[in-house]
């Protein structure tokens, strides 16, 4: 008898594991009251950087996004660059995608380096049930809910045209790790010291975007984390000291550089799915530049 | 007092006595420090521990916290397998006095300071402790090395082409041999290839230990710290940075090439198929170094085919253990019947799961470590250098964690023989064991290559899954860990307890007859 029990108890489990999670259940929606349209302006002046701190100098003033870049905004975006014949519709994998042209790299034919020529590159899947938005063949629109949430699935290609359209960029690194850190101290993380659920979206961090046994995390509106409280949630300002929000969390942000030898981009600040620790500001992730997932974004520069 | 003093002396002055310190003092720190991460610190246990213990925990050494406790643990394991070294293999006393003294000292004094710096607040007094430990242990290796010098004619053995036809002659026990005839085991010109295997493997070790000090020393001047697999997919890594990433690849895979030679030594390992493997594990292990320490010279290129090269060998010679062991196992087990079948076959091979798991183990292995570390090599820009760095982090880090989750469970197969476990008792210990740790190993190898089969927005009900069966299967086993030790503590009040028996035993009179 105790074997039985001990077999369906395991079929069980097995059985919910293979279950398929909802990837449309329900969302909660709030207004965060952040203006996702804004810019900060950061400073010329040093500012430490990297985990063991070292004093760093950007001599030139700049602006980054007070958030990430929105489904709403992106998808705006991708209307009218379709529109305007600046994205068409291609294929990636032998799926259907939204390409645009990249001017491509260097190729120095490193060791591990991918050639990307210049060409059309994949700026978001078409057909991907992990994506945010719609697409009727001409419109693109965001998911209802996830308006104000950050734009995912994007790829690096993708996150760079959005910047260029803008008159922008994506930021370095280093201008990353300075919006997110302000000049003042080593900060780990853009609030402080210390990390906890209400102040930053991260692998169960039990916000109300997220339901663990069974769809897992999901993405929150930017801006999100601002102290107010939402229902019964109530949250903590994440807002860094240049004023920027979600610098660390939500979703794992594309940076700029393109570096010698390496065709793979680097993407800073973690993510809803990944522990605290890959919150900290000097951590560094890195991807194919066609690269996408439901787990990041980015942000501008200019 | 002398109720203290008789402990005391079984506990450090006896070989099965510093084996049970040293595992309680690993399964304590694993328990406590395996709260500090993973579903536990999900559940909030971490922040409870750090209050509860004090610990001051400061983000930006992190990494620095884990490399001193990946050492901590470790040491307590290279000094596990020294006292079995210097309990299985015959060596002067005085040799084996000193080595046993300062691979205690050393790894104590890692474990306790090296930890008290790290996670306790910052007391540079227990770094200079920290480093004196590791410093003890590099030079009990060096004595090893001495004592196993395998020329010395004292433990030499005739070739096997001069002994008289089929050799009756049984060795001495000085030779540390078990019931076999000297013409069963691997000889050359004299040399017992067994114990040079155990030598080289030694020496390589200890030289292998400076490339991991060498940089420890270098970074620690900066106080910059970093960990290898954070660093793997940048094109150009300094000198000393290959040096690490070389010393932790390398000291593993030596200290699962030493456990292999002892778990062959304690199954009294002969015959045809161990005449094959000694000199293939005498070179696959120096030809494997050869490799590593070449990614901190010129042949760095190239270093990786090396690696390969050597390695083949190696997992060749572990192969032919396991077939020998096997067969042995089948053999002894079936002697009474005249024509075993396949069934009877296959129930003398699972009969003792103490004998049968470390082999079994070994071939568990190729799955969850050797398996997926040849899979990543080849199939590298294709599949794993398409995820993001992270994705094949848990990749490089999961199957380092089940390897050595693998060298910890065969430690245990012989540790429960040495207990002189029986029975029922036996079976439970050795089936639980295998069950426990294969369900674990075989839920974390899935998690590693989930992105094979399932998107990241599918994924959590499987990660689900799969991170229950694996805290099943390590909590499990830590549970059965700490009953073994609470009965080995209780057994310590009796007067007449088992521990009396075992102060004078050596594992050289156990090898498997």
């Amino acid at each position: 008898m105790k074997h039985i029990f001990l077999t369906l108890g395991l079929l069980a489990v097995l059985l919910a594991a293979c279950a398929a999670p909802d990837l449309n259940a329900p969302v909660p929606t709030y207004d965060t009251g952040i203006d996702p349209s804004t810019w900060a302006k950061i400073p010329a002046g040093e500012f430490l950087s990297g985990q063991e701190a070292e004093e760093t100098l950007i001599d030139y003033d700049y602006e980054m996004m007070v958030t990430n870049v929105t489904t709403s905004q992106y998808t705006d975006y991708l209307t009218a660059a379709l529109a305007a014949g600046r994205v068409k519709i291609g294929q990636f994998n032998g799926k259907k995608a939204l390409v645009g042209y990249y001017p491509g790299d260097e190729f120095r034919g490193v060791k591990h380096e991918e050639k990307i020529a210049a060409g059309d590159w994949i700026l978001v899947p078409l057909e991907d049930p992990a994506s945010r938005f719609s697409f009727d063949g001409t419109k693109f629109a965001p998911q209802p809910g996830y308006e104000n949430h950050p734009m995912t699935n994007v790829t690096w290609f993708g996150a760079w045209a959005y910047c260029g359209a803008q008159n922008g960029r994506l930021p370095t690194e280093l201008e990353w790790e300075k919006a997110a850190r302000g000049s003042m101290d080593d900060r780990p993380f853009p609030w402080g010291e210390e990390i906890a659920g209400q102040v930053a979206n991260f692998y169960a961090s039990r916000d109300p975007f997220e339901e663990m046994s069974t769809f897992g995390s999901r993405t929150s509106p930017v801006g999100f984390y601002n102290g107010q409280k939402y229902g019964s949630f109530q949250t903590a300002s994440n807002i860094s000291p240049y004023g920027l929000y979600d610098m660390a969390g939500n979703v794992w942000q594309w940076t700029g550089n393109v570096y010698e030898g390496m065709h793979y981009r680097f993407l800073r600040g973690g993510s809803k799915d990944t522990y605290d620790m890959d919150l900290r500001i000097w951590v560094r992730n890195n991807a194919t530049p066609t690269y996408f997932s439901p787990g990041v974004g980015f942000r501008c520069a200019r | 007092m002398q109720f203290v003093k008789t402990r005391f002396n079984y506990l450090f002055n006896s070989t099965k006595g510093l084996i049970l310190v040293a595992i309680a003092m690993i399964g304590l720190v694993t328990a406590t420090w395996g709260m500090l991460s993973g579903p536990m610190a999900e559940m909030g246990v971490r922040d409870w521990l750090v209050k509860t213990l004090g610990m001051d925990l400061l983000q930006a050494e992190r990494e620095g916290r884990i490399v001193i406790l990946y050492h901590a643990i470790a040491m307590a394991v290279v000094a596990i397998e020294t006292y079995i070294i210097t309990s299985l293999l015959p060596m002067k006393p005085f040799f084996k006095m000193v080595i046993n003294l300062l691979i205690t000292a050393g790894y104590i004094l890692t474990m306790i300071f090296g930890l008290g710096f790290a996670y306790f607040g910052h007391n540079w007094a227990f770094h200079g402790l920290y480093i004196t430990g590791l410093s003890l242990i590099f030079f009990a290796g060096v004595l090893l090395c001495v004592a196993l010098w395998p020329w010395d004619k004292e433990y030499g053995m005739p070739s096997s082409s001069a002994l008289p036809r089929g050799g009756r002659e049984l060795l001495p026990s000085r030779t540390g041999r078990g019931a076999g005839r000297e013409g069963d085991y691997a000889t050359f010109k004299g040399v017992n290839l067994e114990r040079l295997a155990f030598f080289a493997t030694a020496v390589t070790t200890v030289i292998s230990a400076l490339f991991g000090a060498v940089p420890g020393a270098y970074f620690g001047n900066g106080f910059e710290v970093f960990l290898a697999e954070n660093i793997i997919r940048y094109p150009e890594k300094s000198v000393m940075e290959y040096s690490v990433i070389g010393h932790l690849h390398i000291m593993l895979a030596l200290i699962a090439i030493m456990l292999t030679l002892i778990i062959g030594r304690w199954l009294d390992f002969k015959g045809i198929w161990q005449k094959i493997a000694m000199p293939l594990m005498i070179l696959g292990t120096i030809v494997l170094n050869l490799g590593v320490w070449g990614v901190v010279t010129p042949l760095e290129p190239v270093a990786h085919m090396i690696i390969y090269v050597g390695a083949t060998p190696s997992m060749l010679a572990a192969l032919f253990l396991l077939i020998w062991s096997w067969n042995k196992l089948i053999r002894d087990g079936t002697a009474h019947l005249a024509k075993p079948s396949l069934g009877q076959k296959l129930a003398a091979l699972v009969r003792d799961p103490l004998k049968f798991g470390p082999t079994w183990q070994m071939l568990f292995m190729n799955f969850t470590t050797s398996g997926i570390g040849i899979f990543m090599a080849v199939r590298l820009d294709e599949i794993f250098r398409v995820w993001p760095a992270r994705e094949e982090r848990i990749e490089l880090t999961g199957h380092w964690h089940a390897l050595s989750a693998i060298i910890a469970t065969i430690i245990l197969f012989y540790y429960g023989d040495m207990l002189g476990l029986k029975g029922k008792i036996r079976q439970l210990y050795g089936w639980s064991i295998i069950v426990f740790s294969d369900i674990a190993l075989a839920a974390v190898t899935v998690f590693e290559m989930k992105r094979l089969f399932i998107s990241e927005a599918e994924q959590q009900p499987l990660v689900n899954g799969l991170m229950l069966a694996l805290d099943f299967g390590l909590g499990m086993l830590m549970v059965l860990l700490a009953v073994v030790l609470v009965w080995r503590l209780v057994d310590l009040f009796k007067p007449k307890g088992r521990w009396t028996e075992e102060q004078g035993q050596e594992l050289s009179q156990e090898v498997v007859k």
